[in-house]
Order: C-alpha cells, then structure tokens, then sequence
C-alpha cells in the first residue's frame, strides 16, 4: 500500500499545472470558474491549445492523437484541467463519438472525422434522448428507412446539449422497427444544416439556453455515414455512456467551488466577523470538505485498481456521489450569498457579480443527479451489478 | 499510488479471517458474551500463536515488526467477525505506549508479555465528564523520591475489568502529563467491572495514593498520548469497515432470501436502492480508512487526519446500521441475529476516541488554515 505519487507522477503533475495556468486564456478560466457561460469561440480556442500539446484527446488511441497514459496519468490530467479551471475538452467530440468512431468506424470514417473531431473543426452534438426515451433510452422512435444509397431519418430528438452551435450530430435511429428494443438500433453521423433538420432552443430555469428540440423530417443521409453495422447501435451507446460516466466525479472542480465558498465568506459580514467565522457554517464546509475528500479517495482507489481501463461499476457511486457534491458545493455558494443572490440582470448594481452568478449555477446544476443515467439509474446498476439485487 | 494489500498481509488477513469465523457465529458470540470475561482466551491464545498480538512491535521486544497496513488489515477482520478480543483496548494501544515512552527494562519486560498473550494492559486516562479531546486530565501523580503516588478516577476504562497491569495519565507535579504503570491489584485501587451495551467489558478506576511506576522518565507524555489516540483511531475506524462489510452483507443477502407478499423483498426498488447508497457508504468510510491507515504507514501523524477518517466512517456507520436493522425488520432487533449486535457495536465505536461532532468541530476550527481541501502526502 502505498500513498504517494511517483516521481514521474509527480513531475508530470507540475508539468500539466503550469501547461494549464500559464497557457489557457485566464479570461475563459475566470469563466470557468465562476459559473459564467462560455462562447462557442472559448470552447474551440481552448480545446486547440490543448490539442496542441496532445492534451485535447488523451483517451484515444495514440495514432488519431490520444496519448499512452496510465489510467492514474489520465486522472492526474483530468484533475488538474478541473483545478486550474479549464474547461474540459468538448465532451461531445473528446470522450463521446471520438472513441466511438476510433472503436467502431470505417478506416475512411476515421480518417475523414477524427482530426477534425479531435481539433474541434467540427463541434458535434449527441442525438440520443427523446421525449419518450430519457433513462429508457432503448425506446426510441426516430426511424430511418433505407432509400437507395440513403437512409431516410424522421422523428425527434430532445435535450440536445449545445446543439446551437452543432456542425454534426450522432443520432441513434432505430432501423428495424420489428426487432426488439435495443436490436433495432443504429448510429447515424450527419450535419445539422442537412435539409428537413431544425433546432427549438428550449429555455431552463436559469435562464439560459443550453439544450434543444431537433427534429428530423424526411432527412436524407448517405449510408456511408451508418457507424458500425446496421442494427448494432446499442453497442456503441453503450461503450459511448460507459465513457460519459467516468470522470464526472468532477471532484477537482468541486474543490475550486468550496475555495470560493470560503474567500466569499470571508467577505460576508456577520455580526463582528464574517461568515467564514460562523461555527455553523464553519461545520458545513468542512464535513462537505470532508464528503468530497472520501470521494476522492475513492475515485483514486477506482484509478489504481483499474485494469486495462475496463469499466467498474464503482463508476456509478463516483458519478452519484460527484453529482451529489457538486449541487451541494453550488447550493453552499447560493446559500453565501444569500440575497445578494436575488437581482438577476442588472449589472450596475451593488451586489458582486459573483453572488448574482451563484442561483442560475445552482438552479442549472440540478441536471448532474438527471444527465449521465440518472442517480436513481445509477443506484439501480449498483444494486444488481454490485450487490447482486 | 497502491490500495491493495500485499501478499503477505492478504495472508494475514486470510488467516485471521478463518481463526474468527470458525471461532465466532451467533450463538457461539453470544455464550461468550454471557460469560465474566466476555471473550474467549482459546482465541487469545491462538491470536498470539498467529503472532496478531505482536503484530506492531519490535522484533528486537518479541514483537512481528509490522506497521498500521497488518494492523488495519486485523481490526478488520475483528469489525466482520464482531469478535470481542480485546486486541486493540488490552494490547495494541497501551502497548504502543509502553513502546514509545517506556524505558528499555519496562519494554523488554512488558511487550514479549503483551505479544504472547500473557499479560493484558488497559490504558486508564479518560476521566467522568471529560470529552476527546481532552488535553488536561485531573487525575494527580505525586512524588516522594524515587516513588510515585496516583489519585483520581478513570472511567471509562475499556477492557480495564480484565487487565492485570493499567498505564494511568496523571497530571504531573511540573506541569504536563504524565504515564505511570500501576498494579491492577494495588492497595488503594478500586476497579468496578461492568458490561458495555456492546457487550464488551470496562471498568471505573478509582485511585487513592497508589503506589506507581513512571512509565519512561517521568516526562510530559502528551505527545505520544496523541500519537497512540491516532493509531487507535485509524484501528478503529479499521474495524467499523470490517463491521459495515459484514452489515451491507448480511442485509443484502436479507433482501434476497426474505419473501413478502409472494416476492423476495429484492424486487421493491425502494429497499435496492438504499441498499445501493449503503454500498456508496461502505466504499467511502473503506476510503477513509484506508487513508487513516496509509498515512501512518507513511510516518504521517496526523489528528486532523483522524478526525477526517472518523468522521466519515462514523457517518457510514450510523446511516448503515440504522438501515440494516430497518431492512430485517422485527428480527433486526433481536439479540438472536447478528445485524443488532453490529448496529451496538458500530454505535460504541463512534463515541470512543471522539464522536462525529467532536471530529467535526476540529474540522471545522481549521477550515480558515487551507484553501483547497488535499489529500496530505500525495
């Protein structure tokens, strides 16, 4: 048993930490961390400088520019992206349809893709849920009929994350509709302005937009852009959500949340002090402190046990448990500022930016317990995958 | 970065594991729980044969020579077998005592003693009224010459019914506080047995100018009193893992085998899923222990450490015990099925050496110290 990193651990640690804080724009990082909504330009300047440097792709395999790390290497790099505030590679391109492709694609498919993907030249979408198939994903409807050398697409898809500034969507479709569920299913790569697509934004309770309707009529796609076999679809989505769910954690940015927590309550009055000098307050902090160093740990001993990178099923307590901690950590920031929290729009007024930040975060983060298969999901593969109800 | 055991400590913990669960299933812990000393000497005997007893101390003082990795890997296995040795109360933690601070006779006298299983100690330094962390105890020692005289009450005293030999802390004449090896039949000691709701074994110790042997020089021994509370804990944070193991275990195979209305009561969602967060809360106080245990093998002695471990081991505990005896059912509250007596146990564990609220309250006094909450030694 042992503790520590090694040396070459260590010093590719360092490495990576000046890489991020002295390389990355420390406008899109102040974004970052504070919640604000970044721009389609921030997304691709900062996933360029990280490709660059190989640092954009790591998970995938070396010859479309991934890296040879150690699982233990990739969790070094991922926690230090989250702790300088950077924000992660483009999740749809780097750990969605990247590997996707890498694992399931043509050799042409690759080639034509992958660079791209990986260079954020295309900004990709997912085209999973629908309205009647969220965590029942299987029952989807979106059809696509074979016409010749296209299949023919119709149907609708919701909760498209980002779909707004989406060159390509990869669109689950079901192409046997007499097969059972999962059999009848395939995976479909097409751009967003092919005739017959459009796109709804729909507005959440913070605000903003971020995901979107996109529906499909009569949408015309060559079949040299099916991934894989026809009816094999499941099996991507499958090794595709397995790659979503590791590294949600997210315990390095939940971190960079409570240090803020504190610098802002150290900045709050209370009575003769401040709030961080509120033993009650002072109590929350540390046992969330402490929650999300038990986390940690735990996703430290997922690393260093794990195998050929196969997939644990411990990947659902970290995904549950980060979520979990992550709203705490934001509803903790919202709770600091108190009413400081309640004027929305305008700027010039007298409550801190920051504060004003902290109720859209909050009310935005109540999707990480929903997104990803949702913790009731995940408490569902762990009873029978784990415990073996 | 290495969780896992290596092949010689897995041996260990194998070992171990068959001793207890051949020695120990509900009926056979019960029996020895009825009987005055409240646990079985064949065990203790064959603990010491195995060399548990003296896993941690020297070879040189007849000891294995082995670190808090072989300890933590024992009090687990203590924790799932609910075993009620009292390898921790009567040797691992005054023994380290008698390691750190004891002079070259005492240790070569003491400790072959303590890892053959003959001699059995108890550390008597909690006071009535007092909380951990304590860093004054009332109990005083005097001096005449060469001789010393101890007064004042211990309690509780844990396993300090049993123990033949008690290392008392006393307040010492020139300030701080001092270690004094006593007699657990000298004259003007009065020791009052009593049960535990855990059913283990204590006593109250009351002193009237006893006679007392300085462990070590006489000197301030807050320090390694400190030192040995962190080990204990780390121990005991050790065996709640063993203990929640047995208890996610126990409780899930309830849920396969039970029938309620015609149906196993593994088809309600509702109990799958709290089983599920019991699992989340077995694997983070594993975690934290883990933690606890590692840094010490690192020669990191830290309370705060401690205190992080304790609490959130004794978070899981609370929460896994409550629910498993929930989820048996009437027969959880039983004292003829298991899932009670680990609830009793886990319950005793939380308030030794610290509750939840005191580990939160030296948590929460050192938020302001740091910016970013780290894993220490990493």
């Amino acid at each position: 048993m042992n503790l520590k990193l090694t040396e070459e651990e260590r010093a590719f640690r360092d490495e990576l930490r000046t890489f991020f804080t002295t390389e990355i724009p420390a406008d899109v990082r102040a974004k970052t961390a504070s919640g604000t909504p970044l721009g389609k330009d921030d997304y691709v300047a900062v996933q360029r400088i990280l490709h660059s440097r190989g640092l954009a792709v790591p998970n995938w395999p070396v010859e479309w520019g991934g890296q040879d790390w150690t699982p233990m290497q990739r969790n070094i790099w991922l926690s230090e992206l989250q702790l300088a505030s950077v924000p992660d590679p483009l999740p749809f391109n780097a750990s969605m349809i990247g590997p996707v492709i890498a694992q399931f694609g043509s050799q042409e498919m690759k080639e034509r893709f992958l660079p791209a993907t990986a260079n954020l030249d295309i900004w990709w979408c997912q085209g999973f849920s629908e309205p009647e198939a969220g965590s029942d994903l299987a029952s989807l409807k979106t059809r696509a009929v074979r016409d010749g050398d296209d299949y023919i697409v119709n149907g609708q898809k919701t909760w498209t994350t980002l779909a707004q500034h989406a060159d390509w969507i990869f669109c689950l479709v079901r192409t046997d509709p007499n097969a059972k569920k999962q059999a009848g299913i395939s995976m479909l790569l097409f751009p967003m302005d092919t005739p017959g697509v459009t796109r709804r934004p729909i507005k959440l309770i913070d605000g903003g937009y971020e995901v979107n309707e996109v529906f499909f009529e009569d949408v015309r796609v060559p079949a040299e852009n099916l991934v894989g076999e026809e009816n094999t679809g499941w099996t991507q989505a499958k090794f595709l959500l397995g790659n979503e769910r590791t590294g949600i954690a997210r315990v390095g940015a939940t971190k960079v949340k409570l240090a803020r927590a504190k610098s802002f309550a150290a900045e709050t009055r209370l009575g003769s002090g401040s709030l961080l000098d509120d033993p009650i307050f002072a109590a929350r902090l540390a046992e969330l402190e402490n929650e999300l160093l038990a986390l940690e740990l735990t996703q430290l001993r997922v690393v260093a046990g794990s195998a050929d990178g196969k997939p644990n099923p411990a990947s659902s307590l970290l995904k549950m448990r980060g979520s979990e901690l992550q709203q705490a950590a934001t509803e903790l920031l919202v709770d600091i500022a108190g009413p400081d929290s309640l004027p929305a729009g305008e700027a010039d007024i007298d409550s801190p930016d920051w504060a004003r930040l902290t109720t859209p975060t909050y009310l935005n983060n109540r999707k990480v317990t929903i997104y990803g298969g949702s913790n009731e999901v995940q408490r569902s593969i762990i009873a029978s995958s784990i415990l073996g109800l | 970065m290495n969780f896992e055991l290596d092949t010689e400590q897995d041996m260990l913990r194998a070992t171990v594991r068959d001793l207890l669960s051949g020695a120990y299933d509900v009926e056979s812990r019960n029996r020895v729980a009825e009987s005055d000393l409240g646990w079985n000497r064949d065990v203790w005997k064959q603990l010491a044969e195995l060399g548990v007893l003296g896993l941690p101390f020297a070879e040189e003082h007849g000891g294995m020579g082995a670190g808090p990795v072989e300890v933590m890997a024992v009090m687990t296995e203590i924790g799932r077998a609910l075993a009620p040795e009292p390898v921790l109360d009567c040797v691992y933690l005054p023994g380290r005592l008698v390691a750190e601070v004891g002079t070259d006779a005492q240790r070569s006298d003491i400790i072959p003693r303590l890892s053959e299983g003959t001699a059995l100690l108890a550390f008597a330094h909690d006071e009535p009224g007092s909380r951990w962390p304590h860093t004054e105890v009332a109990t005083t020692a005097a001096r005449d010459g060469d001789s010393w005289t101890l007064s004042g009450r211990k309690n509780p005293v844990l396993h300090g019914d049993c123990a033949d030999t008690l290392i008392v802390s006393a307040k010492l004449p020139e300030g701080g506080i001092g270690l004094f090896v006593v007699d657990a039949g000298a004259d003007g000691l009065t020791r009052t047995p009593y049960r535990t709701h855990d059913e283990r074994r204590g006593a109250q110790v009351v002193l009237e100018n006893v006679a007392a042997t300085s462990l070590g020089e006489g000197a301030d021994a807050s320090t390694a009193i400190i030192t040995a509370q962190v080990h204990a804990q780390a121990a005991l944070c050790a065996e709640t893992v063993g203990a929640l193991d047995s208890s996610v275990q126990l409780t899930t195979s309830y849920l396969k085998q039970r029938k309620q209305f015609g149906v196993p009561l593994s088809m309600f969602q509702a109990l799958t899923h709290r089983a599920a967060d019991m699992y989340v809360l077995y694997e983070l106080a594993s975690s934290m222990s883990l933690y606890a245990t590692m840094a010490l093998a690192d020669g990191i002695v830290d309370p705060t450490i401690a205190s992080r471990a304790k609490l959130q081991v004794g978070r899981s505990a609370r929460k896994i015990g409550q629910e498993s005896v929930q989820m048996h059912g009437g027969i959880g509250v039983t004292a003829e099925h298991s899932i009670g007596h680990y609830l009793s146990r886990l319950t005793a564990i939380e308030h030794t050496l610290g509750t939840m609220d005191d580990h939160l309250r030296v948590l929460a006094g050192g938020v302001k110290d740091y910016e970013l909450v780290e894993i220490a030694g990493m």
